[in-house]
C-alpha cells in the first residue's frame, strides 16, 4: 500500500471480540472502510452497532476485555495491528486525535484544563514547559472557548458541558493530527450548543486539513457533515456511500427504516389527531387541562449549616391549554423547567402561584379531597423519561401492569388479567412477556410496559415527560407510532415534554417553547416550524441537524 | 423479534435477535441466588456458615463433654498442661476441661450472642431507618442527628460502655453490640430509600393515586432492603468479633472456665508459653467464622450489585 | 478551604454539646443513681444522701448539667473513682502513648497498604493480586487481640526478637519531658532509649495497624480499578500521555479520593483497638487505663474518654476533608 497516494486510514475485514460469562461476543464482524486525508467519514449506527467499538479498535483502546479478533487497520500505511503498544502510543495524540463522547466524565476532574492540554503537547514532543502553556491558551481560544487564558486556569467541574467539549476539542487537535476521531461529540449536549460546536469543529478541521471520523447515531446529521457516510448494524457494516446519495435512495433495508425513522428528517405529523366532536357550543373550546399563570419557585439549601436559602424560579408564569383529544408539546433545552410543569400538571408539584385546572377543576386542591385526588390519579397517568427506572425491578410486567388496576380495585382477578392481556396487545407486546422482570426487557419494551401501565385505568390524559428521548431512533420511531394509533383510538389528550424539536413535528398539535421557566412562543407546530417569530425557536430549528438536506420526494 | 414491531410501525420487520433467553422470568433475587451459586466465594462462605451453625445446633451431640465439665482436673500442674490426647482430641485447657467440647459449645455462645445482636441492631436500624425515610422533614432530621451523635464515637468503644453500664453477661454483650448497629442500619436504609424516592417508578406510583403508605411499604421499601441484607451478613462478621472482644475484656459475665470463645482467649492469654494451642483454637474459630460471614456478604453484595445485573 | 474548616469546627460544638447531654443522661440512668455507683450496691441511705449532696446530685437536672458543662469547660473532668487523681492528669499521661502507638499503626497502615493496593491493582489477576485480597480478607477478619496474641508469641515468645510487653525495658532509665518516649529519647539524646522505645512499639503498632492496613488496601485497589476504566483515563491515553504521567497524575490522583475518606474512618477504629491492644502488650496507654476504669465503673473517667475520643475522631474527620480538598478541587469550592 502507497502511503502517500492510499487511504489515510484503511480499516479491513475488521472483527472484535468481547469475552463474557457466556464465551466471546463479536461486536463487530468484518468490517471495511476508508478514510482518505482531508476528508469527513461518518459511521452511523443505533446503540449496539459497533460503530464505537470500531473507533475504538482504530486507537487501541478497546475495552479489557475486548480484542480485535480479525482483519487489518492501515494508518499512513503503518499496519496499527502490527505496531505493538509502542507503536500505537506513537501514533496516539500526535497522528490521531480523539473527541470523546460525554463532556462531563472525559476530563481528569484533578487537574486544571490548561495544564491537561499542555501536557498534551509535551508528551507527545510538541513544546513543553511555558511555551506549551501558552500554546494551550491559544488551542483553548482556536476551540472558542471565550475567555481562554483565564479558562485556563479553572478546573473541569468550573465549566460548563459545552466548554468542557471545546476543551476536549483543542486537546483532540493539540498536536495537528492527521485524523480526528470523534465519538459522538455532541450528544450529550443542548442542541442549540450541539449546533456551534459542530460549526465550530467543522470549520477547524477543514482549516486544518485534518480527516475527521464521524460517530455519532443521527443519520442527519451524519449526512449534513460527512462526505461520505458508513451504515452499521449490529456489528457489521450495511451500506456505505457518499452522504447524499446514500439518503436519497438508501440500497440497504435497515439504512430505509433508519432514513424513516429519523426524527430530523420527518417532515409532518404522523397521524393527524381527529378534531375533538365539539361537545358544547362551538364557540367554548372543550380544552381538558388549562395551565394559568404557574410559577414555581423552589428554595435551595444555602451552603453550610447557617447558610442562607436562595430561591430559583424554575416555571415564571406559564399559561397554555390543552385542547381534548390532542398533543400539546412543551419544548425546551435542559433547566427550562419543562418537566417541572409536567410534574405539576401530575400533581406531584404543588405551584406556588397560578392554577392547574383538569376538565375546568382545580387540580391542586383535589389533594386535599381523597375521592377526588384518586378521581383525578385515575384520569391523568405519567410514562417517564428512563426506561430503567420507570418500572420497580421487582414487579414482574403482569405486575406492573395490573397494579393500576388493583389500586383502584377495578375487576375480579380474572376481568384484570383480561384486562392486562388486552393492554400488552394494545401496545404490541406479546404475552409471553408478562412473566419477565424489568431487567429482562430492552428499552423500547420497557417503554411499552410503561405505556401499558399508564392506560391500565382508562386515562383521558397522558403526560409523557421525554418518553422516548432515551430510545434508538428506530425504537423511538416504533413508539412514536404507537402513541399517535392509541390516540387516534381512545381519543386521548397528550402533554409532551421534550427537549427534541424534531420529534414535536412527529407527535404534536401544537407546541409551547419554554426557556428559563417562560414560555416564549406558541402556537400550531406547522406555524412555528415555518414562521418562528422567536430568535430563540429559530435557533432551536436550525439545530435540528438535517434540516438544510434537500432529499427530494421522500418515502417512508 | 416479535418484540420490536408493531402494526403501525416501520413495516419491515429486521432479523431476529439470539434465541429466547434462558433466564426469563427471574426475579432480582432469583438472578442474585443464580449468581452467587456460581461465585466460588459464596459457595465457601456459605459452607463455612453452614458448618458453623450445625456444629452450634448439635453441640449436645457432638462434644464428648458439657462445657463447664473438667474432665482432666487431675492432670493440670502449674507448668504442665496436658496437649492431644484420644481421650482429648485437642488436648485440655488450664482448668482441665476438654478444648474441643468448650469450642463446640463456644460456638453455640458466639454465634447466639453474634445473630441476636445483629437482629437487634437489624431491627432498632429499620424502624429507625423506615420513620426517618417515610417521614422524612423533622422526623427524618431528628432521627439522623441522632445517629450521627452516636457515630461519633467509635462503635467498639461505644459498645463497652453500654455493656459495662447494664452489667457483665452475656445480654448485656448482645445488647451493647445491637446498640451501636442501630444507626449504621438506620442511616444505610435511610439512604437507599432516599435514592429510591427519587426514581421515576416511585414518581409513578404516587400518580396511580397509591398512598404514600403503600408507595413506601410495596416499592420503595422492598426495593431498598438488598443493601442493608447485605450489611447484615457482614455484620455478623462484625458482630462475632466484637462479642468476643468484649468477652476478652471481661464483659461477657460467666466464670473464667466459660465455654465463649472470646472468654477463652482472655484465659489463654497467660499459657503462651506453656500451651500456645489454647489461643490458637478458639482464634481462629472466631476468624474463621467472620471469614465465613464476610465472604457470603461480599459475594452477596456482588450479585445484587446493579452494575453487574444484566440490563 | 479556610471556611470549610471553619464549619466544619463549628458542626463539631454542637455534636459534642450533644454528646455531653447524652453522656450527662447515661451515667444519670443508672440503677440507683450515680452515688450507688460511687459507693457501691450496700451503701446505706445516708450515705447515699451525704454524696447526693456533697456532689449535687439532688439537684434538679438541668442545673446539673450546666455545673457539670461549666466544669467540662474549665477542664475539670472530674476524679477517677478508683485512684482518686484528676482524670486530666491520667489522660495527660497516658494519652501520649495512645497517640504515639496509634500514629505508629496508622503509619503502617498506610505505608503498606497503599502500595499493596496500588500493586496489586495494577497487576490484576495475577499472583500478587490474589495474595493481597487474600491478605486483606484475612485482615478484616482476624480479631485485632488474637492478632496481637500471634505476634507476640512468634515475635517476642519463640522468636525473641522484640520485647513482648510494656513501652519501655525496665532496665532503662530515662527523662520523659513529653511522655512521648520515642519523642522524649530524642529530645534528651538519649539514643538508646528512643531505640528501646521504638522496639517496644514495633509490635503493638503493627497488631494494631493491620485490620486498617487491610482495608486500605483493599479500598486502594478498588479505587484504582475503578480509576483505571474512568473515561478521563481513557481520554488521556488517547491524547498520547506518558504512561508515568498517566499513572501520577491521573491514576494515583484520582484513585486517591476514596482512600482519604477510609483514612480517615480507620482513626476510630485504631483507638478502638487500642483499648484490646495495649491489654495484651501491657502497654500502660489510655486503652489499658480504659479497660479498667470499665470494671471499677469508674464514671468520671468513661466520660471523660468517650468526650475525648470523641474530639480526637472529628478532629481526625477534619484532617481528612482538607487533605481531600487538597487533592480535590471540587471540594474547595464548597
Amino acid at each position: 500500500m502507497d502511503a502517500v497516494d492510499g487511504p489515510l486510514l484503511s480499516i479491513r475485514d475488521l472483527d472484535v471480540g468481547f469475552r463474557t460469562d457466556q464465551g466471546t461476543a463479536l461486536a463487530v464482524r468484518g468490517a471495511s472502510f476508508e478514510v482518505h486525508a482531508g476528508e469527513t467519514v461518518a459511521v452511523v449506527g443505533e446503540s449496539g452497532s459497533g460503530k464505537s467499538t470500531t473507533a475504538a479498535a482504530v486507537v487501541g483502546l478497546l475495552a479489557p476485555n475486548g480484542s480485535v479478533t480479525g482483519g487489518q487497520i492501515h494508518f499512513q500505511g503503518i499496519d496499527l495491528l502490527r505496531a505493538g503498544r509502542a507503536g500505537i502510543a506513537r501514533v496516539r495524540g500526535k497522528e490521531i486525535g480523539l473527541v470523546p463522547q460525554d463532556p462531563m466524565s472525559n476530563l481528569n476532574p484533578v487537574v486544571r484544563v490548561g495544564r491537561q492540554i499542555a501536557e498534551t503537547l509535551e508528551d507527545n514532543g510538541v513544546v513543553r514547559g511555558p511555551a506549551a502553556r501558552r500554546r494551550a491558551v491559544e488551542l483553548l481560544d482556536e476551540a472558542g472557548l471565550p475567555d481562554a487564558a483565564a479558562r485556563a486556569h479553572q478546573y473541569p467541574h468550573e465549566l460548563s458541558g459545552g466548554m468542557r467539549q471545546r476543551v476536549l476539542i483543542a486537546m483532540g487537535l493539540a498536536c495537528r493530527p492527521r485524523l480526528l476521531i470523534a465519538d459522538e461529540p455532541t450528544s450529550a449536549l443542548d442542541v442549540t450548543v450541539q449546533r456551534t460546536i459542530l460549526d465550530h469543529l467543522d470549520t477547524l478541521t477543514a482549516d486544518l486539513g485534518t480527516a475527521v471520523l464521524l460517530i455519532t447515531h443521527d443519520l442527519g446529521l451524519a449526512a449534513e457533515r460527512a462526505d461520505r457516510v458508513v451504515v452499521m448494524y449490529r456489528g457489521e457494516v450495511v451500506e456505505q456511500g457518499p452522504a447524499l446519495d446514500l439518503l436519497r435512495s438508501p440500497r440497504h433495508e435497515y439504512t430505509r427504516r433508519l432514513s424513516a425513522a429519523a426524527p430530523s428528517l420527518a417532515s409532518a405529523r404522523l397521524t393527524p389527531a381527529r378534531p375533538s366532536p365539539p361537545r358544547d357550543a362551538p364557540d367554548t373550546p372543550d380544552n381538558i387541562v388549562e395551565v394559568d399563570g404557574v410559577t414555581k419557585v423552589f428554595r435551595l439549601r444555602g451552603p453550610g449549616l447557617l447558610g442562607r436559602g436562595r430561591d430559583l424560579t424554575a416555571v415564571d408564569d406559564v399559561s397554555f391549554t390543552i385542547p381534548r383529544g390532542t398533543t400539546v408539546a412543551l419544548v425546551g433545552e435542559s433547566g427550562s423547567g419543562k418537566s417541572t410543569v409536567a410534574r405539576m400538571v401530575l400533581d406531584l408539584l404543588t405551584p406556588t402561584a397560578g392554577e392547574i385546572r383538569f376538565n375546568g377543576r382545580a387540580v391542586s386542591g383535589a389533594r386535599r379531597d381523597r375521592a377526588a385526588e384518586v378521581r383525578f390519579r385515575k384520569q391523568v397517568q405519567p410514562v417517564f423519561q428512563d426506561p430503567y427506572s420507570s418500572l420497580d425491578p421487582l414487579y414482574s410486567v403482569h405486575r406492573t401492569i395490573e397494579e393500576p388496576l388493583r389500586a383502584h380495585r377495578l375487576g375480579s382477578p380474572d376481568r384484570r388479567r383480561e384486562r392486562v392481556e388486552e393492554l400488552m396487545d394494545a401496545v404490541a407486546l406479546p404475552l409471553d412477556l408478562l412473566r419477565r422482570y424489568p431487567g429482562e426487557l430492552s428499552g423500547g419494551q420497557r417503554q411499552r410496559v410503561a405505556i401499558a401501565r399508564a392506560l391500565a385505568v382508562d386515562p383521558d390524559l397522558v403526560v409523557c415527560d421525554e418518553a422516548v428521548s432515551a430510545l434508538d431512533v428506530i425504537v423511538q420511531s416504533q413508539i412514536l407510532h404507537l402513541l399517535a394509533d392509541l390516540q387516534q383510538r381512545w381519543g386521548l389528550s397528550y402533554l409532551f415534554i421534550t427537549h427534541d424539536l424534531a420529534v414535536v413535528r412527529q407527535i404534536a398539535d401544537e407546541v409551547c417553547v419554554v426557556q428559563g421557566g417562560r414560555v416564549v412562543e406558541s402556537g400550531p407546530v406547522d406555524q412555528v416550524f415555518e414562521a418562528p417569530r422567536e430568535g430563540y425557536t429559530r435557533a432551536l430549528l436550525d439545530a435540528i441537524p438535517g434540516r438544510s438536506l434537500d432529499l427530494g420526494a421522500r418515502s417512508g | 423479534m416479535t418484540t420490536e414491531t408493531h402494526a403501525l410501525g416501520p413495516h419491515d420487520p429486521l432479523p431476529a435477535r439470539p434465541g429466547p433467553d434462558p433466564e426469563a422470568g427471574a426475579s432480582i433475587w432469583r438472578l442474585a441466588a443464580r449468581r452467587l451459586r456460581r461465585n466460588p466465594g459464596a459457595l465457601v462462605g456459605a459452607t463455612i456458615i453452614v458448618l458453623f451453625v450445625l456444629v452450634a445446633l448439635l453441640a449436645p451431640v457432638l462434644a464428648p463433654y458439657d462445657g463447664q465439665a473438667l474432665p482432666g482436673r487431675a492432670q493440670i500442674r502449674p507448668t504442665y498442661i496436658p496437649g492431644p490426647s484420644a481421650d482429648h482430641l485437642l488436648g485440655l485447657d488450664r482448668f482441665g476441661g476438654d478444648l474441643l467440647s468448650k469450642l463446640i459449645w463456644g460456638a453455640r455462645a458466639s454465634l447466639t450472642i453474634g445473630v441476636l445482636s445483629t437482629l437487634l441492631g437489624l431491627a432498632g436500624g429499620l424502624l429507625l431507618g423506615v420513620l426517618a425515610g417515610a417521614f422524612g422533614g423533622w422526623v427524618d432530621m431528628a432521627t439522623m442527628r441522632l445517629v450521627d451523635l452516636v457515630l461519633s464515637v467509635p462503635s467498639l468503644l461505644l459498645a463497652v460502655s453500654i455493656a459495662a453500664v447494664i452489667g457483665q453477661s452475656p445480654r448485656a454483650v448482645v445488647i451493647a453490640i445491637g446498640a451501636v448497629q442501630v444507626p449504621v442500619f438506620a442511616r444505610l436504609l435511610r439512604g437507599t430509600m432516599l435514592a429510591q424516592r427519587g426514581q421515576e417508578y416511585v414518581l409513578a406510583a404516587r400518580s396511580l393515586g397509591l398512598t404514600r403508605r403503600t408507595v413506601t411499604m410495596s416499592h420503595v421499601l422492598p426495593n431498598s432492603l438488598g443493601p442493608v441484607i447485605v450489611q447484615a451478613t457482614l455484620m455478623l462478621a462484625t458482630a462475632v468479633i466484637e462479642a468476643a472482644a468484649l468477652s476478652f475484656l471481661g464483659l461477657g459475665g460467666g466464670s473464667p472456665t466459660t465455654a465463649e470463645w472470646g472468654r477463652m482467649l482472655t484465659v489463654a492469654q497467660n499459657e503462651l508459653e506453656v500451651a500456645p494451642r489454647l489461643a490458637l483454637w478458639p482464634g481462629a474459630c472466631i476468624a474463621v467464622t467472620a471469614l465465613g460471614f464476610t465472604l457470603f456478604g461480599e459475594a452477596l453484595r456482588e450479585a445484587l450489585d446493579p452494575k453487574t445485573r444484566t440490563r | 478551604m479556610l471556611r470549610l474548616v471553619l464549619q466544619r469546627l463549628a458542626l463539631l460544638v454542637p455534636t459534642l454539646l450533644g454528646l455531653s447531654v447524652l453522656l450527662f443522661l447515661w451515667v444519670r440512668a443508672l440503677p440507683g443513681g450515680p452515688a450507688t455507683a460511687l459507693l457501691g450496691e450496700r451503701a446505706t441511705p445516708a450515705e447515699v444522701a451525704r454524696v447526693n449532696a456533697l456532689y449535687g446530685f439532688d439537684r434538679p437536672l438541668p442545673e446539673q448539667y450546666l455545673t457539670w458543662l461549666g466544669q467540662l469547660l474549665q477542664g475539670n473532668f472530674g476524679v477517677s473513682t478508683r485512684t482518686g487523681t484528676p482524670v486530666l492528669q491520667e489522660f495527660w499521661l497516658r494519652f501520649p502513648a495512645t497517640i504515639e502507638l496509634t500514629l505508629m499503626a496508622l503509619l503502617f497502615a498506610v505505608g503498606v497498604g497503599i502500595p499493596l493496593g496500588y500493586l496489586a491493582a495494577r497487576h490484576q489477576g495475577r499472583a500478587l493480586d490474589h495474595v493481597t485480597v487474600g491478605v486483606s480478607l484475612l485482615g478484616v477478619t482476624i480479631p485485632v487481640f488474637f492478632l496481637a496474641f500471634l505476634l507476640k508469641w512468634v515475635f517476642a515468645v519463640q522468636l525473641g526478637l522484640l520485647p513482648s510487653a510494656g513501652r519501655l525495658s525496665s532496665s532503662m532509665i530515662a527523662t520523659h519531658p513529653t511522655n512521648f518516649y520515642v519523642l522524649d529519647g530524642l529530645l534528651t539524646r538519649e539514643w538508646d532509649a528512643a531505640w528501646d522505645a521504638l522496639q517496644h512499639l514495633v509490635l503493638p503498632a503493627v497488631a494494631l495497624g493491620s485490620i486498617p492496613l487491610a482495608i486500605i488496601a483493599r479500598i486502594t485497589r478498588a479505587s484504582v480499578i475503578e480509576v483505571q476504566n474512568a473515561d478521563y483515563v481513557r481520554t488521556a491515553r488517547a491524547k498520547g500521555l506518558r504512561p508515568s504521567r498517566l499513572r501520577r497524575r491521573v491514576v494515583l490522583r484520582n484513585a486517591m479520593l476514596p482512600v482519604a475518606t477510609t483514612i480517615g474512618l480507620q482513626v476510630g477504629l485504631l483507638l478502638s483497638g487500642a483499648v484490646l491492644t495495649e491489654t495484651v502488650f501491657a502497654f500502660n496507654g489510655i486503652g489499658s487505663f480504659l479497660a479498667t476504669a470499665i470494671f471499677s465503673l469508674d464514671y468520671a473517667v468513661l466520660q471523660g474518654f468517650i468526650l475525648f475520643i470523641a474530639v480526637i475522631y472529628a478532629l481526625a474527620n477534619l484532617a481528612v476533608d482538607v487533605s481531600y480538598g487538597l487533592i480535590d478541587p471540587r471540594m474547595r469550592a464548597r
